[in-house]
C-alpha cells in the first residue's frame, strides 16, 4: 500500500507540473491539493497464503456463527447541537464564537427570507405570481450552511434553499424578478417560480424534473389563467420535484478537484428526493471518485404528503453515508451554529481529503409543501404549531442574541418594518415590468438558432402579426 | 444493472466459443467478443455462415487536406479522436464503465497510461450517474467524454438526458450549460445481438430539442464527426455502429480535424431516386444503388445524414426536388423511426415534386430479434424491392 501511494504522489507532482508548463492559471495553483483519484489499481498484489478471507469485494474476517446484522434504528445516530431552545450554548468549546455583525446578518438574513416568503406566498394565493414554496423553518438550514462556505464554492440545489442565495447577496429585485417572470429575471421568464439561479453567486439553476403530472405546455396555460383570474384549484399541479442534482453536483465536484483550487460543491436535497435513484449515484460516484463534495440533506419529516416511515425504513439519511463510504453527521438544523459548525468542518476536511461528507440536518417543514398543497389534510395544526412556536430556527437565535444583549425588542420591531418595506418595493417593482419578449422562446435551445428552430420562430411571429388581438402581447417585452 | 447481468451471460457464452483469428489480449473483453462472431471479421466458420454480412464498407477516397493518414478501423479511429482531445484539451475527461484498461470494444485503449487515471477512468455501473456525472463536469467548464456501453443501456440515464441536459442552458437563460457534455454509445446491429445489444435508439432522442445526435458511418467520419461533437458547445450524443468497429478500416488523418454537424453528405449523385440513410445503413444504400444501376437502370442519389438532431432539411429537400423520389432506410422500428419526421417534413416541402409516395424501409415493430436478425433488417433486397415499386408507381 505504501508503494501505491507513493505513485500517487509521484502522479500527482507530474499533474502540477503539467498544470504549470500549460500556465493554467498558475497564480491560483499555490495550494497543491493531495490528489488520489481511483484507489482501485489496476493490479492488486495478492497473497493466498493467510487464513483469512481472500474475497476481493470486501476487507473483513471469517465468522463462525450466523448472525444478521441489526439496523440501528431505535437509537439513531446521535443529532449534534451547540445551543438549546433557549439560545443557550451547551458546551462552550462547541461554540462558534461568531462576531456579532456575523450573528446580526445571519439573523437578518433569515428573517428578511421569513418575510419575503410571508408576502410571495400570500401574493400567490392572491393569483399575482402563479406558484411558490416557502422556506419556514428551514432558515437555519441555509444560512449556517452557507456561511460556512467559501463564496466561490459551487451550489447545487433542490428548490427550499432561497436563503442560501439571500446569504450570498442575491437581490430582492431578482428574486422578484424570476418569480414574476419579468424581463429582468436571469433565467429570461422560462421556469417556474422559485427556480432561482446565479452565475455571478455560484448558484446553479434550479430545475425540478416533475413527475410526468403535467407536462410544461399545460403549465404554461395554467399560469395564464392565474393572470386572468379564473380560480385554480388547489391541487390541480401539485408537484413532487425529484432529485437529479446530486449526481451532477459529483460531476462538477470532480472538474473542480482537477482544477486543483480551494472549492467545493455543496448539493442540497430533502430526504424524499433521497430515494431517488440518482441519489444512489451520486453518493456512490462521489465516494468512488474522490470528489470534495458536501452532500446537505434537509430532512423535515415530510416528502409532500408522505411522511419518512413511508419514505425509508432504515436510520434517516445519515445513516447511509457510512455504507457508501461516505464520513457523514445528524445535525439539528434548527441551530444555526450546528449547522454552521457541520459544514465549516465537512468544508475543510472535503478540500484537504477529496472526499465527499454528508450532513443530514433535522428539521420540520413549518410551511405546506407548496402553493400547490393544503398540508392539513395529512398533518395535525398541534404538530406544526409545536415548530413554529416552540423549535424554531429564527426564534432561537433570537433568543441567543437577546442574551448577549446584540438584539432587543425595539431592533426587531424597527428591523421588521424596514425588512418589509425593502420587500414590498422590489415587489411592486417586479409586478409593474413586462414579461420578456416571446422571441425569447427560441433562444438558449441549442447555443446557436438551428435553421428549423429559426424557422418556426419566423411562424410563430407571422401567427402573432395576423392574430394579435388574441394574444396578451402588451404584456410583454417587444 | 441490466447491463451487469447480461454482460456476465454474454461472457460466460462466450468463452465457450473456440478462440479462434482475433488476436487475444491479456484482457478478455465483452465488445471483442461480440464482434469476434460478428460476419464483418476475417474468421468464418461453418456455423458463422447464417450470418453472412448484411453490407459491404466502402472505404471513402483518402482524404488529404488534413495532413498524414494511418490506416485505422473504426475503434481506432475513436481512440485518436480522444487521444487528440485529451493532447489539446487539459480539462478534458473520459469515463464510463470498464474504459480504463480500454474499454470492452477497445476504443479507450492506452488512454489511461498516455493521459492519467484522474483523466480516463473507471465509474460505478450506473448508467443514470454516469450521464448526471457528466453533466456536473461540463456545468463547471470542462470537457466531459462519457461511454455508455451500448446504447441499448442508455435509458436509465434518459432522465438525464432528455430532462437535464438538453434543457440546462434553455432553463438558466444561458447561465450555466452542459455543452461540453459528449455521450459516446456503440449503436446498432451486429449479427447475433439480440434485445438488448442490437438498439438504435436514434429516435427516442430526436424528439428532445436541446441535444445532438450524431452517426458516422467510417472511421474517417466518426474521427471528424466525434471531434465536432467534443468541441460543440451543445450536449452531443454519438452513436458508433459497433458492427463497423472491426469491419471498416480506411486511411484516417492522425491530426485531429472536424467534419461539420448538422450536415448531410451527398456521397453519390444521381437523378431518379433519392436514398437516405445513416450508419451501416448508408452502406447498405451504396449497394443497393449499384443494384438498381445495373437491374433496373436507375439513377440513384445516395445521402448521409449524418446528424439526426437538428437535421440537414435542406440537403435532403433539395436532391428530392431534383429526383421526385424518395426511400428512407434506418434499422430501428419503422413506427415513431427517424424516417417518419424525414418522410412528413419532405412531403411538406416537396409536394409538387413528389412522383411516388415516400417510402420507408426500416425494421420491423418487434424488439430485435436474435436468431431472426436476417430476416429483420432492412436489407438490401428490401430497399432495392422498394425502389423496384417506387419506380413502377
Amino acid at each position: 500500500m505504501a508503494a501505491v501511494r507513493s505513485m500517487n504522489k509521484i502522479y500527482g507532482l507530474c499533474f502540477h507540473g503539467i498544470r504549470q508548463m500549460v500556465g493554467l492559471k498558475p497564480s491560483k495553483l499555490l495550494q497543491h491539493r493531495a490528489f488520489r483519484v481511483c484507489a482501485v489499481h489496476r493490479q492488486q498484489p495478492f497473497d493466498s497464503s493467510l487464513e483469512k478471507p481472500q474475497f476481493p469485494g470486501a476487507s473483513a474476517e471469517f465468522v463462525d456463527h450466523l448472525e444478521f446484522i441489526q439496523p440501528n434504528v431505535i437509537s439513531g445516530i446521535p443529532v449534534y447541537r451547540v445551543m438549546d431552545r433557549q439560545g443557550n450554548i451547551i458546551n462552550p468549546s462547541e461554540d462558534p464564537k461568531l462576531s456579532k455583525e456575523t450573528v446580526l446578518n445571519f439573523y437578518q438574513k433569515m428573517t428578511l427570507l421569513n418575510t419575503m416568503d410571508r408576502i410571495l406566498y400570500e401574493s400567490q394565493r392572491q393569483g399575482r405570481i402563479s406558484f411558490y414554496m416557502t422556506n419556514y423553518g428551514e432558515e437555519g438550514t441555509h444560512i449556517g450552511s452557507a456561511a460556512a462556505l467559501d463564496p466561490s464554492d459551487l451550489v447545487f440545489g433542490q428548490y427550499r434553499e432561497a436563503g442560501v442565495l439571500m446569504y450570498r447577496g442575491f437581490p430582492l429585485d431578482l428574486f422578484m424578478a424570476q418569480c414574476y417572470a419579468s424581463t429582468d429575471d436571469l433565467g429570461k421568464g422560462r421556469q417556474m417560480p422559485v427556480h432561482y439561479g446565479s452565475k455571478d453567486l455560484n448558484f446553479v439553476t434550479i430545475s425540478s424534473p416533475l413527475a410526468t403530472q403535467l407536462p410544461q405546455g399545460e403549465l404554461y396555460t395554467l399560469t395564464s389563467a392565474v393572470y386572468m383570474n379564473i380560480h385554480v384549484p388547489v391541487n390541480i399541479y401539485m408537484y413532487i420535484f425529484l432529485l437529479n442534482v446530486s449526481i451532477s453536483a459529483a460531476g462538477a465536484a470532480y472538474a473542480i478537484k482537477r482544477e486543483n483550487m480551494n472549492r467545493v460543491v455543496i448539493c442540497y436535497f430533502g430526504e424524499g428526493a433521497a430515494s431517488e435513484g440518482d441519489a444512489h449515484a451520486g453518493f456512490n460516484f462521489s465516494a468512488t471518485l474522490e470528489c470534495p463534495l458536501i452532500f446537505f440533506c434537509r430532512n423535515n419529516g415530510y416528502a409532500i404528503s408522505t411522511p419518512t416511515n413511508e419514505q425509508y425504513r432504515g436510520d434517516g439519511i445519515a445513516a447511509r453515508g457510512p455504507g457508501y463510504g461516505m464520513l457523514s453527521i445528524r445535525v439539528d438544523g434548527n441551530d444555526v451554529f450546528a449547522v454552521y459548525n457541520a459544514t465549516k468542518e465537512a468544508r475543510r476536511r472535503a478540500v484537504a481529503e477529496n472526499q465527499p461528507f454528508l450532513i443530514e440536518a433535522m428539521t420540520y417543514r413549518i410551511g405546506h409543501h407548496s402553493t400547490s398543497d393544503d398540508s392539513s389534510a395529512y398533518r395535525s395544526v398541534d404538530e406544526v404549531n409545536y415548530w413554529d412556536k416552540q423549535d424554531h430556527p429564527i426564534s432561537r437565535l433570537r433568543h441567543y442574541m437577546l442574551a448577549h444583549s446584540w438584539w432587543s425588542e425595539d431592533d426587531e420591531r424597527s428591523w421588521r418594518k424596514q425588512s418589509r418595506k425593502m420587500v414590498m418595493e422590489a415587489f411592486e417593482k417586479a409586478e409593474k415590468r413586462l414579461k420578456p419578449s416571446p422571441e425569447l422562446l427560441f433562444t438558449d435551445v441549442y447555443q446557436e438558432l438551428s435553421p428549423s428552430l429559426n424557422k418556426q420562430r419566423e411562424s410563430m411571429w407571422r401567427h402573432l402579426q395576423q392574430y394579435k388581438e388574441h394574444y396578451q402581447l402588451d404584456l410583454y417585452d417587444k | 444493472m441490466a447491463a451487469a447481468v447480461t454482460r456476465f451471460f454474454l461472457r460466460g457464452a462466450g468463452s465457450k466459443v473456440p478462440n479462434t483469428g482475433v488476436s487475444t489480449r491479456g484482457h478478455s473483453s465483452f465488445g471483442a467478443t461480440l464482434l469476434k462472431l460478428s460476419p464483418s471479421c476475417n474468421v468464418r466458420t461453418k456455423t458463422q455462415r447464417r450470418h453472412a454480412a448484411h453490407f459491404t464498407f466502402q472505404p471513402d477516397p483518402v482524404p488529404t487536406q488534413y495532413g498524414p493518414t494511418q490506416k485505422m478501423n473504426l475503434f481506432q479511429s475513436i481512440t485518436s479522436a480522444l487521444d487528440n482531445t485529451l493532447a489539446n484539451d487539459p480539462t478534458a475527461v473520459i469515463f464510463g464503465e470498464d474504459v480504463a484498461f480500454g474499454g470492452v470494444f477497445r476504443c479507450t485503449v492506452g488512454l489511461r497510461d498516455k493521459y492519467g487515471k484522474d483523466r480516463v477512468f473507471n465509474t460505478p455501473l450506473c448508467e443514470q450517474g454516469i450521464v448526471g456525472f457528466g453533466i456536473g463536469v461540463a456545468v463547471a467548464g470542462a470537457t466531459a467524454v462519457a461511454e455508455i456501453q451500448f446504447a441499448d443501456y442508455i435509458f436509465p440515464a434518459f432522465d438525464q438526458i432528455v430532462n437535464e441536459a438538453a434543457k440546462y442552458r434553455y432553463r438558466s437563460g444561458n447561465l450555466f450549460d452542459c455543452g461540453g457534455l459528449t455521450i459516446r454509445a456503440p449503436w446498432g446491429c451486429v449479427g447475433h445481438g439480440s434485445l438488448y445489444h442490437s438498439q438504435s435508439p436514434e429516435a427516442f432522442f430526436a424528439h428532445c430539442p436541446g441535444v445532438k445526435i450524431v452517426i458516422p458511418r467510417s472511421p474517417v467520419q466518426a474521427k471528424g464527426l466525434l471531434l465536432s461533437c467534443i468541441a460543440d458547445k451543445n450536449p452531443c450524443i454519438f452513436f458508433e455502429p459497433k458492427i463497423l468497429y472491426r469491419a471498416a478500416v480506411e486511411q484516417v488523418p492522425v491530426e485531429p480535424y472536424t467534419i461539420p454537424l448538422s450536415q448531410a453528405e451527398i456521397l453519390q449523385e444521381g437523378s431518379d431516386v433519392t436514398l437516405v440513410a445513416w450508419g451501416t445503413q448508408v452502406h447498405v444504400m451504396r449497394e443497393v444503388a449499384n443494384m438498381a444501376q445495373e437491374k433496373l437502370g436507375v439513377s440513384c442519389e445516395v445521402i448521409d445524414l449524418q446528424t439526426i438532431l437538428p437535421w440537414d432539411t435542406e440537403t435532403v429537400c433539395k436532391s428530392v426536388v431534383k429526383t421526385g423520389r424518395l426511400l428512407i432506410s434506418h434499422e430501428a422500428p419503422v413506427t415513431g423511426g427517424f424516417a417518419a419526421e424525414i418522410s412528413s417534413t419532405v412531403q411538406e416541402e416537396c409536394f409538387l415534386n413528389l412522383e411516388a409516395p415516400i417510402s420507408r424501409v426500416c425494421g420491423y415493430d418487434t424488439p430485435f430479434p436474435h436468431i431472426f436478425e436476417p430476416f429483420y433488417i432492412p436489407d438490401k433486397w428490401k430497399c432495392f424491392d422498394a425502389i423496384k415499386r417506387m419506380i413502377n408507381y
